[in-house]
């Protein structure tokens, strides 16, 4: 199998990544998640094995991204008096259903990494336990128990 | 309390993925890793793809040749750091619209011979000589790069031109006066020289 052109990894995977960054850092630093993450990924591209899964080698890039982000936030002062620019609320999950974006940052780190990984990025727990340094067991009752908490604490979930 | 609690979400906002690309593409331009940028443009003669290396125009492909077929070919031959972007582009498409409008009778863009060499890439040399309106056959083509009887890789030769339009391989017809074959398609080849007659 010959390697494809990094655009046809953007337009494929593009979203995904975002909606786990978003998950996983915050909607506020998502999109520089979401460019370091494919930056880094392009850089490294010609490298990847033909047969690799690439979903999996993104996230995991992401999820480095992300401790670098969370890093880089834990540092910086948290501004009290700002709120973010509200963007386009049809083009932001997080500006429709924030009940949910902040339930996620409450999380457990583990347990938000691995919803993310399983339920947005739909890897499998032996490939989540990989990036988390855990084993599949404790990457699938990480998932299991932040989805509990967030069906707990997160509102939205009564409609529809 | 069945179902995915994120269903609401499988639906981004493509105007955030595509301010997002157009980061990625200017970061990476920066970084020095956008080893091809594309992009596409309408044309008398269908959808031109465009690509460029930093070094310049790398090639020209006409839908006929498919598009994805050419960019996959490329990830294989030059490198797959390959993104939309039209920014490294611009003069190209410029010069190319202002071609077919007949305001232009020559182009004036860096390019990216790699893709070509040895006998053939001596044809496409040659070729750029080749002036606004006029034609050479095969026949005077294979005779003015040295090889009077290698007509037919003459005509192979312009067939692989990795720029068409811009380096005018649409120029070299048959000898009996009909424009013979195209990688565009012969109604492109007449179309062309249509042009450039009118």
């Amino acid at each position: 199998m010959k390697v494809r052109p990094f655009e046809d990894v953007v337009t494929r995977h593009g979203a995904t990544v975002l909606r786990v960054c978003r998950a996983v850092v915050g909607p506020i630093d998502a999109e520089d998640a979401w460019s370091e993450t494919f930056l880094s990924a392009l850089r490294a591209y010609p490298d990847l094995p033909t047969d690799a899964n690439v979903e999996a080698w993104l996230v995991t890039i992401a999820h480095r991204r992300a401790l670098d982000v969370a890093r880089a936030r834990s540092r910086r002062p948290i501004p009290t008096d700002t709120l973010p620019e509200r963007a386009d609320p049809d083009a932001d999950p997080a500006a429709r259903d924030p009940d949910l974006w902040a339930a996620l940052q409450r999380l457990p780190d583990k347990q938000r990494h691995a919803v993310a990984y399983h339920h947005l990025a739909g890897l499998p727990f032996a490939e989540i336990a990989v990036i988390l340094g855990n084993s599949p067991t404790a990457a699938r009752r990480a998932a299991a128990d932040g989805i509990k908490t967030l069906r707990k604490h997160w509102k939205g979930d009564e409609r529809s | 309390m069945t179902g995915n609690i994120f269903d609401f979400s499988e639906r981004d906002g493509d105007a955030t993925l595509e301010r997002l690309h157009d980061r990625l593409t200017a970061a990476a331009e920066t970084a020095g890793l956008l080893d091809v940028a594309y992009r596409t443009l309408e044309t008398p003669v269908g959808t031109l793809l465009l690509a460029a290396t930093p070094v310049g125009l790398v090639r020209v492909a006409f839908d006929v040749e498919g598009h994805d077929a050419v960019l996959n070919r490329l990830a294989d031959t030059l490198s797959p750091r390959i993104l939309r972007s039209p920014a490294r582009l611009d003069t190209a498409a410029h010069q190319i619209d202002e071609y077919f409008a007949k305001r232009r009778t020559d182009f004036d863009v860096p390019v990216d011979l790699s893709l070509t060499d040895g006998f053939r890439r001596s044809v496409i040399q040659h070729l750029c000589d080749i002036s606004y309106g006029t034609r050479e056959s095969y026949a005077q083509v294979a005779a003015a790069v040295g090889h009077p009887r290698a007509m037919r890789a003459v005509g192979t030769a312009c067939a692989h031109n990795p720029l068409p339009v811009v380096i005018p391989c649409h120029r070299v017809v048959r000898s009996d006066g009909s424009t013979g074959q195209y990688v565009g398609g012969a109604g492109a080849k007449s179309a062309l020289l249509e042009l450039e007659a009118a």
